[in-house]
Protein backbone atom coordinates (compact mmCIF):
# COMPACT_ATOMS: atom_id res chain seq x y z
CA UNK A 1 0.00 0.00 0.00
CA UNK A 2 1.87 3.39 -1.11
CA UNK A 3 0.84 6.81 1.02
CA UNK A 4 1.21 5.40 4.54
CA UNK A 5 3.05 6.04 7.79
CA UNK A 6 5.50 3.35 8.79
CA UNK A 7 3.72 1.07 11.48
CA UNK A 8 6.35 2.26 14.02
CA UNK A 9 5.02 5.64 13.89
CA UNK A 10 1.55 4.29 14.64
CA UNK A 11 0.72 3.60 17.92
CA UNK A 12 -3.27 3.52 18.93
CA UNK A 13 -4.12 4.04 22.55
CA UNK A 14 -8.01 3.06 22.49
CA UNK A 15 -9.89 3.94 25.66
CA UNK A 16 -13.33 2.25 26.75
CA UNK A 17 -15.36 4.75 24.13
CA UNK A 18 -13.19 4.31 21.47
CA UNK A 19 -12.28 0.85 21.38
CA UNK A 20 -15.39 -0.79 19.78
CA UNK A 21 -14.39 1.38 16.39
CA UNK A 22 -10.96 -0.26 16.74
CA UNK A 23 -11.77 -3.90 17.27
CA UNK A 24 -14.02 -3.78 14.12
CA UNK A 25 -11.30 -1.75 11.95
CA UNK A 26 -9.18 -4.78 12.72
CA UNK A 27 -12.05 -6.77 10.94
CA UNK A 28 -12.38 -4.30 8.66
CA UNK A 29 -15.43 -3.17 8.96
CA UNK A 30 -16.66 0.23 9.75
CA UNK A 31 -18.28 1.33 12.46
CA UNK A 32 -19.86 4.74 13.91
CA UNK A 33 -21.62 5.16 17.56
CA UNK A 34 -25.10 6.33 17.39
CA UNK A 35 -26.73 8.05 20.05
CA UNK A 36 -29.49 5.55 21.30
CA UNK A 37 -31.94 7.99 22.92
CA UNK A 38 -31.80 10.94 19.78
CA UNK A 39 -30.10 8.78 16.83
CA UNK A 40 -27.20 11.02 16.58
CA UNK A 41 -24.00 9.90 15.29
CA UNK A 42 -20.57 11.12 16.41
CA UNK A 43 -17.01 10.78 15.47
CA UNK A 44 -14.56 10.11 17.41
CA UNK A 45 -16.55 8.14 19.80
CA UNK A 46 -17.00 10.27 23.14
CA UNK A 47 -18.74 9.63 26.42
CA UNK A 48 -21.39 12.29 26.04
CA UNK A 49 -23.92 12.90 22.79
CA UNK A 50 -23.21 16.39 21.96
CA UNK A 51 -26.89 16.87 20.92
CA UNK A 52 -28.79 15.37 24.28
CA UNK A 53 -25.92 14.51 26.53
CA UNK A 54 -27.17 10.51 27.05
CA UNK A 55 -24.21 8.17 26.94
CA UNK A 56 -26.15 5.45 25.69
CA UNK A 57 -24.51 4.68 22.16
CA UNK A 58 -25.07 1.96 19.22
CA UNK A 59 -22.98 0.87 16.87
CA UNK A 60 -23.68 1.32 13.35
CA UNK A 61 -22.01 -0.51 10.37
CA UNK A 62 -21.19 2.32 7.26
CA UNK A 63 -20.24 0.82 4.46
CA UNK A 64 -17.38 3.50 4.21
CA UNK A 65 -18.71 5.28 0.74
CA UNK A 66 -17.82 8.74 1.45
CA UNK A 67 -16.71 12.22 -0.47
CA UNK A 68 -13.40 13.95 0.04
CA UNK A 69 -14.41 17.05 2.35
CA UNK A 70 -11.24 18.56 2.36
CA UNK A 71 -7.17 17.57 2.38
CA UNK A 72 -3.40 18.27 2.05
CA UNK A 73 -0.59 17.00 0.18
CA UNK A 74 2.22 16.83 3.00
CA UNK A 75 5.40 16.86 1.22
CA UNK A 76 7.53 18.01 4.28
CA UNK A 77 9.47 15.65 6.53
CA UNK A 78 8.20 16.73 9.91
CA UNK A 79 9.71 13.84 11.27
CA UNK A 80 12.79 11.88 9.51
CA UNK A 81 10.60 8.67 10.14
CA UNK A 82 7.82 9.73 7.72
CA UNK A 83 10.28 10.99 4.91
CA UNK A 84 10.57 7.98 2.70
CA UNK A 85 6.37 7.58 2.88
CA UNK A 86 6.06 11.19 1.34
CA UNK A 87 4.27 12.43 -0.43
CA UNK A 88 0.99 11.49 2.00
CA UNK A 89 -2.45 12.82 0.99
CA UNK A 90 -4.34 13.23 4.38
CA UNK A 91 -7.90 13.41 3.58
CA UNK A 92 -11.00 14.47 5.82
CA UNK A 93 -13.74 12.35 4.59
CA UNK A 94 -17.82 13.00 5.13
CA UNK A 95 -19.70 9.62 5.41
CA UNK A 96 -23.04 10.06 4.20
CA UNK A 97 -25.88 9.05 6.19
CA UNK A 98 -24.27 9.84 9.38
CA UNK A 99 -25.65 13.83 10.11
CA UNK A 100 -21.73 14.93 8.89
CA UNK A 101 -19.92 12.60 10.58
CA UNK A 102 -16.06 12.71 9.06
CA UNK A 103 -13.20 10.30 9.24
CA UNK A 104 -9.58 11.36 8.64
CA UNK A 105 -6.55 9.20 6.67
CA UNK A 106 -4.65 8.78 3.95
CA UNK A 107 -5.76 8.80 0.70
CA UNK A 108 -3.55 5.49 -0.57
CA UNK A 109 -2.55 4.34 -4.18
CA UNK A 110 -2.86 7.61 -5.79
CA UNK A 111 -1.52 10.59 -7.90
CA UNK A 112 -1.93 13.28 -5.06
CA UNK A 113 -2.90 15.42 -8.24
CA UNK A 114 -6.03 12.81 -8.90
CA UNK A 115 -7.25 13.93 -5.50
CA UNK A 116 -10.00 16.92 -5.30
CA UNK A 117 -12.78 17.80 -2.54
CA UNK A 118 -15.66 16.39 -3.48
CA UNK A 119 -14.05 13.28 -4.97
CA UNK A 120 -16.02 9.98 -3.98
CA UNK A 121 -13.75 7.56 -2.04
CA UNK A 122 -14.15 4.44 -0.70
CA UNK A 123 -12.91 2.75 2.63
CA UNK A 124 -9.68 0.40 2.94
CA UNK A 125 -7.94 -1.09 5.85
CA UNK A 126 -4.26 -0.33 6.41
CA UNK A 127 -3.14 -3.80 8.57
CA UNK A 128 -0.45 -1.88 10.33
CA UNK A 129 0.27 -4.60 13.04
CA UNK A 130 -1.55 -8.04 14.17
CA UNK A 131 -4.13 -6.25 16.15
CA UNK A 132 -3.95 -2.18 14.86
CA UNK A 133 -6.11 -1.58 11.64
CA UNK A 134 -6.35 2.23 10.83
CA UNK A 135 -8.55 2.79 7.84
CA UNK A 136 -7.74 4.30 4.60
CA UNK A 137 -9.79 5.95 1.37
CA UNK A 138 -9.37 4.82 -2.03
CA UNK A 139 -10.48 7.00 -4.92
CA UNK A 140 -13.87 5.87 -6.70
CA UNK A 141 -14.63 6.23 -10.36
CA UNK A 142 -18.20 7.00 -10.01
CA UNK B 1 -23.89 44.99 33.04
CA UNK B 2 -20.18 45.86 34.39
CA UNK B 3 -17.97 44.92 31.77
CA UNK B 4 -14.10 45.46 31.84
CA UNK B 5 -14.48 48.13 29.28
CA UNK B 6 -11.95 51.02 29.52
CA UNK B 7 -11.72 50.14 33.32
CA UNK B 8 -7.57 49.08 32.79
CA UNK B 9 -4.97 49.88 30.40
CA UNK B 10 -1.71 48.49 28.86
CA UNK B 11 1.00 50.25 30.77
CA UNK B 12 4.12 48.82 29.79
CA UNK B 13 5.71 46.81 27.26
CA UNK B 14 8.82 44.50 27.14
CA UNK B 15 10.76 41.79 25.49
CA UNK B 16 14.04 39.91 24.52
CA UNK B 17 15.89 40.13 21.39
CA UNK B 18 14.00 37.71 18.94
CA UNK B 19 15.65 34.66 18.57
CA UNK B 20 15.58 32.13 15.49
CA UNK B 21 14.92 28.54 17.05
CA UNK B 22 17.57 27.59 19.58
CA UNK B 23 19.65 30.88 19.25
CA UNK B 24 18.24 31.57 23.35
CA UNK B 25 20.34 29.07 24.42
CA UNK B 26 21.88 29.65 27.54
CA UNK B 27 19.65 31.79 28.47
CA UNK B 28 16.66 29.14 29.85
CA UNK B 29 12.61 30.14 28.89
CA UNK B 30 12.35 31.46 32.69
CA UNK B 31 15.17 33.09 32.79
CA UNK B 32 14.02 34.92 29.78
CA UNK B 33 10.54 35.57 30.59
CA UNK B 34 12.03 37.60 33.86
CA UNK B 35 13.80 39.32 31.51
CA UNK B 36 10.82 40.96 29.92
CA UNK B 37 8.63 40.96 32.74
CA UNK B 38 11.51 43.26 34.20
CA UNK B 39 11.93 45.52 30.60
CA UNK B 40 7.96 45.91 30.75
CA UNK B 41 7.49 47.23 34.48
CA UNK B 42 10.45 49.55 33.59
CA UNK B 43 8.79 50.70 30.66
CA UNK B 44 5.45 51.52 32.48
CA UNK B 45 7.55 53.21 35.07
CA UNK B 46 6.70 50.33 37.78
CA UNK B 47 9.25 47.86 39.57
CA UNK B 48 8.72 44.45 40.85
CA UNK B 49 7.54 46.14 44.11
CA UNK B 50 4.10 46.77 42.11
CA UNK B 51 3.66 43.60 40.53
CA UNK B 52 1.10 41.36 42.05
CA UNK B 53 0.00 39.17 39.31
CA UNK B 54 0.15 36.73 36.59
CA UNK B 55 -2.19 35.96 33.54
CA UNK B 56 -0.83 33.37 31.31
CA UNK B 57 -2.51 31.52 28.16
CA UNK B 58 -1.01 28.61 26.28
CA UNK B 59 0.31 26.39 29.10
CA UNK B 60 2.62 29.03 30.57
CA UNK B 61 5.20 28.41 33.15
CA UNK B 62 5.73 28.50 36.78
CA UNK B 63 4.88 30.96 38.69
CA UNK B 64 6.12 30.13 41.61
CA UNK B 65 10.21 29.96 41.09
CA UNK B 66 9.79 33.40 38.87
CA UNK B 67 8.24 34.90 41.75
CA UNK B 68 11.14 33.31 44.06
CA UNK B 69 13.73 34.86 41.32
CA UNK B 70 12.29 37.93 41.17
CA UNK B 71 11.46 38.71 44.98
CA UNK B 72 7.37 39.50 44.16
CA UNK B 73 5.95 41.42 47.60
CA UNK B 74 2.69 39.59 47.27
CA UNK B 75 1.35 37.22 44.49
CA UNK B 76 -2.38 38.37 44.58
CA UNK B 77 -3.20 36.61 41.45
CA UNK B 78 -1.56 33.83 39.03
CA UNK B 79 -4.27 32.03 36.56
CA UNK B 80 -4.21 30.97 33.02
CA UNK B 81 -6.25 30.92 29.75
CA UNK B 82 -6.43 26.60 29.00
CA UNK B 83 -5.53 25.90 25.74
CA UNK B 84 -3.01 27.40 23.08
CA UNK B 85 -1.75 30.39 21.01
CA UNK B 86 -5.66 31.14 21.45
CA UNK B 87 -5.00 32.36 24.31
CA UNK B 88 -2.77 35.11 23.60
CA UNK B 89 -4.60 38.03 22.99
CA UNK B 90 -7.24 37.09 25.77
CA UNK B 91 -4.27 36.83 28.87
CA UNK B 92 -4.41 40.47 28.67
CA UNK B 93 -8.83 40.27 29.39
CA UNK B 94 -7.38 38.08 32.15
CA UNK B 95 -5.26 40.48 33.51
CA UNK B 96 -7.93 43.22 32.76
CA UNK B 97 -10.62 40.99 34.77
CA UNK B 98 -8.33 39.97 37.79
CA UNK B 99 -7.84 44.20 38.29
CA UNK B 100 -11.67 44.75 37.40
CA UNK B 101 -12.53 42.16 40.29
CA UNK B 102 -10.09 43.92 42.78
CA UNK B 103 -8.13 40.82 42.91
CA UNK B 104 -5.28 42.18 41.91
CA UNK B 105 -3.69 45.89 40.84
CA UNK B 106 -0.90 45.52 38.63
CA UNK B 107 -0.86 42.15 36.24
CA UNK B 108 1.73 41.07 33.79
CA UNK B 109 0.56 38.91 30.45
CA UNK B 110 3.58 36.74 29.61
CA UNK B 111 4.75 34.49 27.27
CA UNK B 112 8.28 33.01 26.95
CA UNK B 113 9.33 30.22 24.74
CA UNK B 114 12.54 28.49 23.43
CA UNK B 115 12.30 25.85 20.49
CA UNK B 116 15.85 24.20 21.31
CA UNK B 117 14.72 20.90 22.25
CA UNK B 118 11.46 20.74 20.64
CA UNK B 119 9.76 22.57 17.38
CA UNK B 120 5.48 23.72 17.46
CA UNK B 121 6.17 22.31 14.07
CA UNK B 122 5.81 18.53 15.19
CA UNK B 123 3.24 19.85 17.92
CA UNK B 124 1.48 16.78 17.35
CA UNK B 125 4.04 14.12 15.63
CA UNK B 126 3.89 11.04 17.94
CA UNK B 127 7.50 11.25 19.53
CA UNK B 128 9.56 13.86 19.60
CA UNK B 129 13.40 14.41 20.27
CA UNK B 130 14.44 13.48 23.50
CA UNK B 131 13.72 16.04 25.95
CA UNK B 132 10.89 17.69 23.87
CA UNK B 133 8.28 18.76 25.33
CA UNK B 134 5.67 20.06 22.62
CA UNK B 135 5.31 16.31 20.82
CA UNK B 136 1.52 15.39 21.81
CA UNK B 137 1.24 12.21 24.03
CA UNK B 138 -0.79 9.53 22.66
CA UNK B 139 -4.67 10.05 23.29
CA UNK B 140 -8.25 8.41 22.04
CA UNK B 141 -8.71 11.15 20.25
CA UNK B 142 -5.71 12.08 18.76
CA UNK B 143 -6.05 8.11 16.96
CA UNK B 144 -8.28 9.65 14.73
CA UNK B 145 -6.24 12.43 13.55
CA UNK B 146 -2.43 11.35 13.78
CA UNK B 147 -2.17 8.04 11.42
CA UNK B 148 -2.87 10.07 8.34
CA UNK B 149 0.39 11.65 8.68
CA UNK B 150 -1.17 15.10 10.24
CA UNK B 151 1.09 15.85 13.03
CA UNK B 152 2.15 19.67 12.70
CA UNK B 153 -0.61 22.28 13.02
CA UNK B 154 0.56 23.58 9.28
CA UNK B 155 -0.19 20.57 7.90
CA UNK B 156 -3.63 20.90 9.69
CA UNK B 157 -4.61 24.22 8.78
CA UNK B 158 -4.21 23.40 5.21
CA UNK B 159 -6.58 21.26 5.44
CA UNK B 160 -9.45 24.49 6.49
CA UNK B 161 -6.99 26.40 4.00
CA UNK B 162 -8.16 23.33 1.30
CA UNK B 163 -11.96 23.50 2.27
CA UNK B 164 -11.84 27.76 1.49
CA UNK B 165 -10.21 27.93 -1.27
CA UNK B 166 -13.05 25.24 -2.59
CA UNK B 167 -16.00 26.45 -1.12
CA UNK B 168 -15.24 30.34 -1.93
CA UNK B 169 -13.06 30.39 -4.16
CA UNK B 170 -9.92 31.65 -2.48
CA UNK B 171 -6.91 31.25 -4.31
CA UNK B 172 -2.92 31.00 -3.32
CA UNK B 173 -2.65 34.33 -5.10
CA UNK B 174 -4.37 35.57 -1.93
CA UNK B 175 -2.05 33.94 0.45
CA UNK B 176 0.54 35.34 -1.18
CA UNK B 177 -0.32 38.59 -0.55
CA UNK B 178 -0.52 38.21 2.86
CA UNK B 179 3.21 36.79 3.15
CA UNK B 180 4.26 39.83 1.01
CA UNK B 181 1.85 42.48 2.99
CA UNK B 182 3.25 41.47 6.22
CA UNK B 183 7.49 40.40 4.88
CA UNK B 184 6.87 44.37 3.17
CA UNK B 185 6.04 45.82 6.62
CA UNK B 186 8.89 43.11 8.56
CA UNK B 187 11.80 44.91 6.25
CA UNK B 188 11.84 48.44 8.25
CA UNK B 189 11.27 47.16 11.42
CA UNK B 190 14.45 46.39 13.27
CA UNK B 191 14.76 43.42 15.48
CA UNK B 192 12.32 41.35 12.95
CA UNK B 193 14.03 38.00 12.37
CA UNK B 194 13.22 38.35 8.59
CA UNK B 195 14.32 41.44 6.84
CA UNK B 196 14.84 40.86 3.18
CA UNK B 197 11.96 41.68 0.79
CA UNK B 198 9.67 38.69 -0.60
CA UNK B 199 8.46 39.07 -3.92
CA UNK B 200 5.37 36.94 -5.60
CA UNK B 201 8.12 34.74 -7.40
CA UNK B 202 10.10 33.65 -4.71
CA UNK B 203 6.32 32.60 -3.10
CA UNK B 204 5.70 30.93 -5.83
CA UNK B 205 9.40 29.24 -6.50
CA UNK B 206 9.26 28.12 -2.54
CA UNK B 207 9.06 24.44 -1.84
CA UNK B 208 5.44 23.34 -0.88
CA UNK B 209 5.62 21.77 2.82
CA UNK B 210 1.79 21.20 2.76
CA UNK B 211 -0.52 21.24 -0.13
CA UNK B 212 -1.94 24.14 -0.28
CA UNK B 213 0.78 25.68 1.68
CA UNK B 214 4.27 26.58 0.88
CA UNK B 215 6.77 27.99 3.04
CA UNK B 216 6.33 31.28 3.47
CA UNK B 217 2.73 30.68 4.49
CA UNK B 218 4.45 29.08 7.36
CA UNK B 219 5.47 31.45 10.37
CA UNK B 220 8.62 31.62 11.38
CA UNK B 221 10.17 29.20 14.72
CA UNK B 222 11.47 31.58 17.17
CA UNK B 223 12.77 32.21 20.49
CA UNK B 224 12.23 34.77 23.00
CA UNK B 225 9.91 36.07 25.73
CA UNK B 226 7.47 39.21 25.65
CA UNK B 227 5.37 40.97 28.66
CA UNK B 228 2.94 43.71 28.56
CA UNK B 229 1.91 45.05 31.62
CA UNK B 230 -1.54 45.81 32.70
CA UNK B 231 -3.17 47.95 35.62
CA UNK B 232 -6.10 49.86 36.24
CA UNK B 233 -7.44 52.66 34.14
CA UNK B 234 -6.96 55.83 37.11
CA UNK B 235 -3.36 54.53 38.15
CA UNK B 236 -2.44 54.32 34.48
CA UNK B 237 -3.08 58.10 33.55
CA UNK B 238 -0.05 58.66 36.26
CA UNK B 239 2.75 56.62 34.22
CA UNK B 240 4.79 57.16 31.92
CA UNK B 241 3.22 56.70 28.57
CA UNK B 242 -0.28 57.12 27.56
CA UNK B 243 -2.26 54.14 28.24
CA UNK B 244 -3.73 51.52 25.70
CA UNK B 245 -7.32 51.18 27.44
CA UNK B 246 -8.78 47.46 27.28
CA UNK B 247 -12.01 48.44 25.22
CA UNK B 248 -12.97 45.17 25.21
CA UNK B 249 -11.84 41.72 25.25
CA UNK B 250 -13.28 37.99 24.97
CA UNK B 251 -12.24 34.38 24.57
CA UNK B 252 -13.95 31.05 23.71
CA UNK B 253 -16.06 29.68 20.94
CA UNK B 254 -18.03 27.73 19.82
CA UNK B 255 -18.07 23.96 21.79
CA UNK B 256 -18.36 22.82 18.31
CA UNK B 257 -15.60 24.33 17.27
CA UNK B 258 -13.76 22.52 20.02
CA UNK B 259 -10.25 20.98 19.64
CA UNK B 260 -10.42 22.84 15.92
CA UNK B 261 -7.65 21.38 13.41
CA UNK B 262 -7.26 18.09 15.73
CA UNK B 263 -10.59 16.68 15.16
CA UNK B 264 -11.89 18.37 11.90
CA UNK B 265 -15.53 17.74 12.96
CA UNK B 266 -16.90 21.54 13.17
CA UNK B 267 -19.97 22.02 11.87
CA UNK B 268 -19.92 22.77 8.18
CA UNK B 269 -20.91 26.60 8.39
CA UNK B 270 -17.66 27.68 10.08
CA UNK B 271 -15.12 24.79 9.47
CA UNK B 272 -13.75 27.06 6.72
CA UNK B 273 -13.09 29.93 9.55
CA UNK B 274 -11.11 31.15 12.38
CA UNK B 275 -13.26 30.02 14.94
CA UNK B 276 -13.54 33.69 15.64
CA UNK B 277 -16.88 34.48 15.43
CA UNK B 278 -18.58 34.60 18.51
CA UNK B 279 -15.74 35.91 20.54
CA UNK B 280 -15.69 38.56 17.66
CA UNK B 281 -19.24 39.54 18.16
CA UNK B 282 -19.21 39.39 21.74
CA UNK B 283 -15.68 41.95 21.31
CA UNK B 284 -17.09 44.62 19.24
CA UNK B 285 -20.47 44.31 22.09
CA UNK B 286 -18.68 44.55 24.81
CA UNK B 287 -16.68 47.97 22.97
CA UNK B 288 -19.38 49.22 21.64
CA UNK B 289 -18.16 49.65 18.46
CA UNK B 290 -17.99 47.72 14.66
CA UNK B 291 -15.10 46.24 12.26
CA UNK B 292 -15.30 50.22 10.78
CA UNK B 293 -14.00 51.89 13.76
CA UNK B 294 -10.86 49.87 13.59
CA UNK B 295 -7.44 51.52 12.54
CA UNK B 296 -5.35 48.77 12.87
CA UNK B 297 -5.68 44.70 12.94
CA UNK B 298 -3.18 42.68 14.60
CA UNK B 299 -3.95 39.19 13.48
CA UNK B 300 -2.40 36.24 14.92
CA UNK B 301 -0.82 34.86 12.06
CA UNK B 302 0.51 31.47 12.21
CA UNK B 303 -0.49 30.76 8.89
CA UNK B 304 -1.13 32.86 5.81
CA UNK B 305 -4.87 31.67 5.37
CA UNK B 306 -5.91 32.07 8.74
CA UNK B 307 -5.45 35.87 8.44
CA UNK B 308 -7.84 35.39 5.37
CA UNK B 309 -10.05 33.97 7.73
CA UNK B 310 -9.72 36.33 10.36
CA UNK B 311 -10.67 38.95 8.02
CA UNK B 312 -13.97 37.88 7.34
CA UNK B 313 -14.87 36.79 11.38
CA UNK B 314 -14.20 39.96 12.83
CA UNK B 315 -16.17 41.71 9.95
CA UNK B 316 -13.76 43.67 7.73
CA UNK B 317 -15.40 41.98 4.58
CA UNK B 318 -18.03 39.27 4.40
CA UNK B 319 -17.29 35.84 5.05
CA UNK B 320 -15.88 34.49 1.96
CA UNK B 321 -14.72 37.46 0.31
CA UNK B 322 -11.40 38.00 2.04
CA UNK B 323 -9.60 36.62 -1.04
CA UNK B 324 -10.99 39.45 -2.97
CA UNK B 325 -10.50 42.33 -0.11
CA UNK B 326 -6.22 41.42 0.41
CA UNK B 327 -6.11 41.37 -3.48
CA UNK B 328 -7.43 45.09 -3.20
CA UNK B 329 -4.66 46.11 -1.56
CA UNK B 330 -6.84 46.66 1.67
CA UNK B 331 -4.30 45.02 5.05
CA UNK B 332 -1.71 46.95 3.73
CA UNK B 333 0.44 49.37 5.27
CA UNK B 334 0.23 52.46 4.01
CA UNK B 335 -3.14 53.19 2.61
CA UNK B 336 -5.16 50.21 3.31
CA UNK B 337 -8.73 50.33 4.30
CA UNK B 338 -7.25 48.00 7.62
CA UNK B 339 -3.51 47.75 8.01
CA UNK B 340 -2.92 44.24 8.74
CA UNK B 341 0.26 43.21 11.01
CA UNK B 342 2.48 46.47 10.66
CA UNK B 343 5.22 44.59 12.39
CA UNK B 344 5.68 42.00 10.63
CA UNK B 345 3.65 39.23 12.48
CA UNK B 346 4.58 36.12 13.34
CA UNK B 347 5.15 34.81 9.60
CA UNK B 348 8.46 37.88 9.25
CA UNK B 349 9.14 39.87 12.73
CA UNK B 350 8.59 36.71 15.14
CA UNK B 351 6.94 34.31 16.66
CA UNK B 352 6.01 34.34 20.07
CA UNK B 353 2.62 33.15 19.85
CA UNK B 354 1.30 36.23 19.62
CA UNK B 355 2.26 38.49 22.23
CA UNK B 356 4.23 40.39 19.61
CA UNK B 357 0.77 41.57 18.57
CA UNK B 358 -0.26 43.15 21.69
CA UNK B 359 3.10 45.09 21.67
CA UNK B 360 2.48 46.55 18.17
CA UNK B 361 -0.89 47.34 19.24
CA UNK B 362 0.43 49.32 21.73
CA UNK B 363 3.10 51.02 20.11
CA UNK B 364 0.83 51.99 17.48
CA UNK B 365 -1.76 53.83 20.29
CA UNK B 366 1.31 55.30 21.44
CA UNK B 367 2.28 56.52 18.02
CA UNK B 368 5.63 55.22 18.00
CA UNK B 369 4.83 52.11 15.98
CA UNK B 370 7.70 51.92 13.21
CA UNK B 371 4.77 51.29 10.43
CA UNK B 372 2.60 53.88 12.47
CA UNK B 373 -0.86 53.83 10.96
CA UNK B 374 -1.52 57.75 11.02
CA UNK B 375 -3.68 58.69 14.01
CA UNK B 376 -4.69 55.34 15.41
CA UNK B 377 -6.85 55.66 17.76
CA UNK B 378 -8.30 51.65 17.90
CA UNK B 379 -6.26 48.10 17.67
CA UNK B 380 -7.37 45.08 17.39
CA UNK B 381 -5.57 41.91 18.21
CA UNK B 382 -6.51 38.68 18.14
CA UNK B 383 -5.25 35.57 19.49
CA UNK B 384 -4.75 32.09 17.32
CA UNK B 385 -6.94 30.77 15.66
CA UNK B 386 -7.02 27.19 17.28
CA UNK B 387 -8.38 24.90 19.57
CA UNK B 388 -10.79 26.94 22.37
CA UNK B 389 -9.95 29.31 23.57
CA UNK B 390 -9.64 31.85 20.52
CA UNK B 391 -9.30 35.50 21.99
CA UNK B 392 -9.16 38.90 21.51
CA UNK B 393 -8.32 42.28 22.66
CA UNK B 394 -9.85 45.63 21.65
CA UNK B 395 -7.44 48.74 22.85
CA UNK B 396 -7.93 52.54 22.26
CA UNK B 397 -5.98 55.22 23.26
Amino acid sequence: MRGVLPPEVINLSPNVWTEPFWRAAAEHRLVVPRCTACGTYRLPPSPFCFACRSQAVEWVEHPGTGTIYSFTVIRHAVIPQVRDALPLVAAVVELPGTGGCRLVGNVVDTDPEAVAVGAPVTTDWYDVREGTTVPVFRLRVP
Amino acid sequence: MATLKDATAIVGVGATPYYRRGESLPQTPLEMAGKAVLAALADAGLTVDDLDGFALYSMGFDTALLAQWLGVPDVRFTAMLTGGGGGAAGSVGLAAAAIVSGMAEVVVSVMTLQQAASRFGASYAPRGAKGAVYAAPPSPEGDFVQPSGLMAPGQMFAVLARRHMHRYGTTREHFCEVALSTRANATRRPGALMREPLTREQYFAARMISDPLCLYDFCLECDGAVAVVTTSAARARDLRHPPAYVMASAHGGHGRWGQAITWFGMPDEYFASSGHRPVAQRLYRMAGIGPGDVDVALLYDHFSPMVLMQLEDYGFCPVGESGPFVADGNIRWPGGSIPVNTHGGNLSEAYIIGMTHVVEAVEQLRGTAVNQVAGARVALVTGGPASIPVSALLLHN
